[in-house]
Order: C-alpha cells, then sequence, then structure tokens
C-alpha cells in the first residue's frame, strides 16, 4: 500500500509533463488543426539552449525563463515562416512539414552540441520526503506539479478571460468570419502556436533531469504526450491535463508493477484502445461525423 | 437624391469576371449615410458577388469602391472593422464553442485600445476593456431582446434567436455601414415584421444594404432598391417605382405578379 502511494505520486508529477506536452500540441490544434510533430524536438532544442546557459556559469533561474522565451519565438518562427505557406494546401501538407522541423531541429542539435548524453540539473533535490516510512514525493516533483500548474492556469485565463484570448478563440473556430470582424486572425495564430511552445518547452526542461538531455531526448516524451492528448480529444485543454495525469499514473504503475520496458508498448496500447473506441477523446465536444 | 455629405458606399463601374463569366457588369450604387438601400435581382444576377467585393472577398476586375469617400483600392477582410463596415452572412457565421456573449464581444473588439503585451500580462488596461466590451456587449444585446441567452452557445438556441445575436455582434461595433446578407431567411412572417421595425429603427443611425429574397420586407424597408440582372443594374429608385418599372417586372417580379393559379398548375404538371 505504502509502494502504491509513492508510486502513484510519482505517476502524477511525471503525468503532468506529459500534460505540458500535451496542452501544447492540443493548442495548436485548435488553432490551426495541424499536430505539430516537431513539438518534442522543438522543446528539446530549446532544453538545449537553456543548457548552454548553465554551461557558461549562468544560473537555473536564468537558463528556466530562457528555455521558455526561446520557446515562444521558435512557436511564433514556425507557424509563421514554415507551416503559414503550406496552410491552405491539404492538411498533410502542414503535418509533413512539421516533420521536416521535427529532424532538421534533431539534426541542428546533433550538429552544435554533440551526440553525447548529458546530464541535466534539477533546481530542487529529486530525494522525497517521508512521511513515516512512506517516501512520498521530492521537492522537485512539487516543483513540476506546481509549474505546470501555473502555466496551464494562466493559459487558460488568457484564453478565457482576454480580449485577446476571445480573438484567438475567435480566430481558431472560424478564420473566415473573425477576420470580417476585423480580427487579425494570422497574428492569432502565430500567437498561439508560441504561447504552445512554451507549454512545450516547459514540459522540455522539466524532463531533462529525469532522461538526460540528448537530440532524441524528447521523442519517447513526444510519444507519451501525444497519447495524452489524444486521451483528451486533442480538442481540449482540460482533456489534455487529465490525459497527461492518467496516463502518467498507468504508466508508473507499468513501470513498477510490470516493468520499465513495457511503458512504451502499454502508452501505444491505450492510444490504439483509445482511437477504437473514443476516437474523438474523452472530452471532445465535436460531435462525430459519421459517413 | 445626391447628398453634401459623401456616400458612406459608393460603387462605380464595377466589374467582376470570373474567367469567362461576368459576374458583375459595369454595376454603379451608392447608400447615403443613414439610408437603407435594398440590392433585389433574382439567383445569379450578382447579389452576392456585389456583397463580396464590398467585404474584400473579392477583388473586381475593374471599377472603383469607395468608403466614406475614400478609395478603397486593396481592401482586405480585416479592414473592414476598422472602415466601420459590418456584414451578417447568409449563414449565422456564429462561433459553435463560445457563447453569445462572446460571438457579440468579438465583433466589439474594434473598440478596444489594449495592445498584446498589456493583454498577455494583464495589465489593468486590457482589464478594463474586457469589461467595457462586456458591457457594450450585454447593452447592444438586451436593445435586441437577446440579453437573457448572454451566457448559452449558440448550437442551443432556435434559429430566429441565433438570428438576432448575428445582428447583434454586426451592430456592437458601431457601423456606419451595415450589410445585411438575406436577413429573413428562415424566418416566419411575424418575425419578419420584427425584423422590418428593427431594420426600419436603423435607419438614420448607419447606411444600410441589404440583400433579401422576401420582396415584401425589401418594399416595406429600403428607402431606395437597385435591381440586378445578369450582373447590370436594371433599375434603382424608390420601393414604389421599381414595383412599376417595366424591365423589373419582366425581368423578376414579372413572375409573382402575373403568377396565376393557372400557371402555377402548369408548373405543378410539368
Amino acid at each position: 500500500m505504502d509502494r502504491f502511494l509513492s508510486v502513484t505520486i510519482s505517476g502524477l508529477s511525471g503525468g503532468m509533463i506529459y500534460a505540458a506536452v500535451a496542452l501544447s500540441l492540443v493548442l495548436i490544434w485548435r488553432a490551426t488543426r495541424v499536430v505539430n510533430f516537431a513539438q518534442g524536438a522543438m522543446a528539446m532544442f530549446t532544453t538545449y539552449l537553456a543548457f548552454t546557459v548553465l554551461e557558461h556559469g549562468g544560473s537555473y533561474w536564468v537558463a528556466f525563463p530562457i528555455a521558455l522565451l526561446t520557446g515562444l519565438v521558435l512557436g511564433a518562427f514556425v507557424e509563421r515562416v514554415l507551416v503559414r505557406p503550406v496552410e491552405n494546401g491539404p492538411p498533410l501538407n502542414a503535418v509533413v512539414v512539421t516533420l521536416g522541423v521535427f529532424i532538421f531541429l534533431q539534426g541542428l542539435a546533433g550538429l552544435l552540441f554533440g551526440g553525447r548524453f548529458r546530464s541535466f540539473p534539477a533546481p530542487f533535490s529529486n530525494k522525497n520526503y517521508n512521511l513515516g516510512n512512506v517516501s512520498t514525493v521530492s521537492p522537485f516533483e512539487i516543483f513540476i506539479v506546481l509549474s505546470v500548474a501555473l502555466v496551464a492556469a494562466l493559459l487558460f485565463a488568457l484564453f478565457q478571460y482576454t480580449d485577446v484570448g476571445l480573438r484567438m478563440r475567435a480566430a481558431a473556430f472560424s478564420g473566415e468570419v473573425a477576420r470580417m470582424l476585423g480580427v487579425r486572425v494570422g497574428r492569432m495564430l502565430t500567437l498561439g502556436w508560441a504561447l504552445a511552445a512554451v507549454a512545450g518547452s516547459l514540459a522540455g526542461i522539466l524532463v531533462a533531469p529525469s532522461v538526460f538531455l540528448h537530440p532524441n531526448n524528447m521523442d519517447g516524451v513526444f510519444v507519451f504526450g501525444f497519447t495524452a492528448a489524444v486521451i483528451g480529444g486533442l480538442d481540449s485543454p482540460v482533456g489534455a491535463i487529465v490525459g497527461g495525469l492518467g496516463l502518467g499514473v498507468l504508466l508508473s504503475y507499468v513501470a513498477s508493477y510490470a516493468g520499465g520496458d513495457l511503458q512504451t508498448l502499454s502508452a501505444l496500447a491505450v492510444l490504439v484502445f483509445i482511437l477504437m473506441v473514443k476516437p474523438n477523446g474523452l472530452f471532445s465536444t465535436t460531435a462525430t461525423r459519421r459517413v | 437624391m445626391t447628398t453634401a455629405a459623401p456616400a458612406a458606399l459608393r460603387i462605380s463601374d464595377l466589374t467582376v469576371r470570373f474567367g469567362g463569366l461576368v459576374a458583375l457588369d459595369d454595376v454603379g450604387l451608392h447608400v447615403s449615410p443613414g439610408e437603407v438601400v435594398g440590392i433585389i435581382g433574382p439567383n445569379g444576377a450578382g447579389k452576392t458577388t456585389l456583397f463580396n467585393v464590398v467585404c474584400g472577398f473579392v477583388r473586381p476586375t475593374s471599377g472603383r469602391l469607395e468608403v466614406q469617400g475614400k478609395e478603397q483600392r486593396k481592401l482586405r477582410p480585416h479592414q473592414l472593422a476598422g472602415l466601420g463596415i459590418a456584414r451578417t452572412l447568409q449563414g449565422l457565421g456564429l462561433f459553435p464553442h463560445i457563447s453569445c456573449l462572446e460571438n457579440v464581444m468579438v465583433g466589439a473588439h474594434r473598440h478596444a485600445r489594449a495592445g498584446f503585451a498589456s493583454a498577455l500580462l494583464g495589465l489593468p488596461r486590457s482589464d478594463n476593456d474586457e469589461r467595457a466590451l462586456r458591457e457594450r456587449a450585454l447593452a447592444l444585446m438586451d436593445e435586441l431582446g437577446v440579453a437573457h441567452v448572454a451566457g448559452r452557445l449558440p448550437g442551443s438556441l432556435p434559429y430566429p434567436l441565433q438570428k438576432r445575436v448575428a445582428l447583434a455582434r454586426a451592430l456592437v461595433a458601431d457601423p456606419q455601414v451595415l450589410l445585411l446578407d438575406e436577413p429573413a431567411s428562415g424566418l416566419s412572417n411575424a418575425e419578419m415584421d420584427e425584423l422590418g421595425e428593427l431594420i426600419r429603427g436603423l435607419r438614420g443611425r448607419m447606411a444600410v444594404m441589404l440583400v433579401e429574397h422576401h420582396m415584401d420586407l425589401v418594399m416595406a424597408v429600403c428607402d431606395r432598391i437597385v435591381v440586378l440582372d445578369f450582373g447590370k443594374v436594371i433599375a434603382t429608385g424608390t420601393p414604389a417605382e421599381v414595383r412599376t418599372d417595366e424591365r423589373v417586372l419582366a425581368a423578376y417580379l414579372g413572375d409573382e405578379v402575373d403568377a396565376t393559379d393557372e400557371t402555377i398548375s402548369d408548373a405543378v404538371d410539368v
């Protein structure tokens, strides 16, 4: 029972990271109906940039905002410069572009930073607090949960309670109509990608201490984040968070009770299961179209 | 008919070709401030194309478009709101997953002044803006009798109410020119009467350009009517003048005026 509790807790903190990746995928999907396969690689790249700051003696608290800010810029750049030109083409074009960005960034990271695994520091201790003889939660895990929750809450408030957020939602739902009402739709989509990439970069820098830094280090995390987003229905930010937490706990059980090797496999099993049973996800509001 | 003030909207020598098809041929018309002008004509006469040109969705092949006396050469849809032009769509075009109030607030946002940065950071100015937008939108919804559905999603409302919300969204921007694209479609007779009242109430407040199939409504609310047929203006005048214009009768109204039970039963037999 004690073990079960600590496995659950560590699953929740891991799940928060998947939730951040899922959130970034959902925000981009809502804005432009594109699954951004480059999201993991973008997060990896901004984490490397933060790592460079650390290597040059910068503090973690300088590197951390730099990762998020470069994520913001990178997200805006990818949307405005690379995705925009193919946006009105067949949906597959944009997907291929994001795959291209994914491969390019991985190659570039290998070129600039080398292919070695680097250890990435955590700002807080990884040692769990003990409650009696139950190992509970580490300060770093608390930091993970709080920072993702904070970013998610800020994004939610922005979308729900500000004029810009309203315009972004309007632009995402119907670009043509929003444009007629004076909304600069293009800018809103760029901003949507930029904000989404911040959530992705946050996941990157938070997961780096546990998966080490490497040009491919986000691949697995991306698969988990994508699965979480699909569980939530790709359209629902709340679904992304819940999906991420649920998947995190599930994978934590799998790793502790069945073996770590089965984690990716079980995530894929969940993905296939959801797509078969409830392809719109658990939280989607869009009606099914049956043909 | 002409006034000293520049027309709210003036179109001259406007031609639109889609490949070999001439959708609009040398069309000229104007809408004075505060005037309600109806555009009628049989299907395919070019009414919707005309609207689309005014909205910047379609670039004219040649011709001139003036808004408040200023020529608009490269009009693009997002500039409409800034120019004081609002349009309702033939379909409703309401955003499905945001509340009616928020739908209307999107229309009002040209009155918001806060930039990106201050909104992102949640600075007080953007907060005030947001509140002002909300109040403005609510006041207008109240005026149109839809304030009670402000919190609901458009899809959950009956069609006539949705139409009112869509109209509120167009009006909330305080446009100088309002373009109404078939506002009466899908409405019952009683609802159409209410709509007529509403449009008449706009006279004097803004220029209204109305495309509509329901003749009763057009005749009742318009100061002037422009009749299009095969992309050409075949008549312009007051409802009374248009009603008796030979060319109009021949092209369009003739069918209805002359329609007898006999011709209808003939049509059914065929």
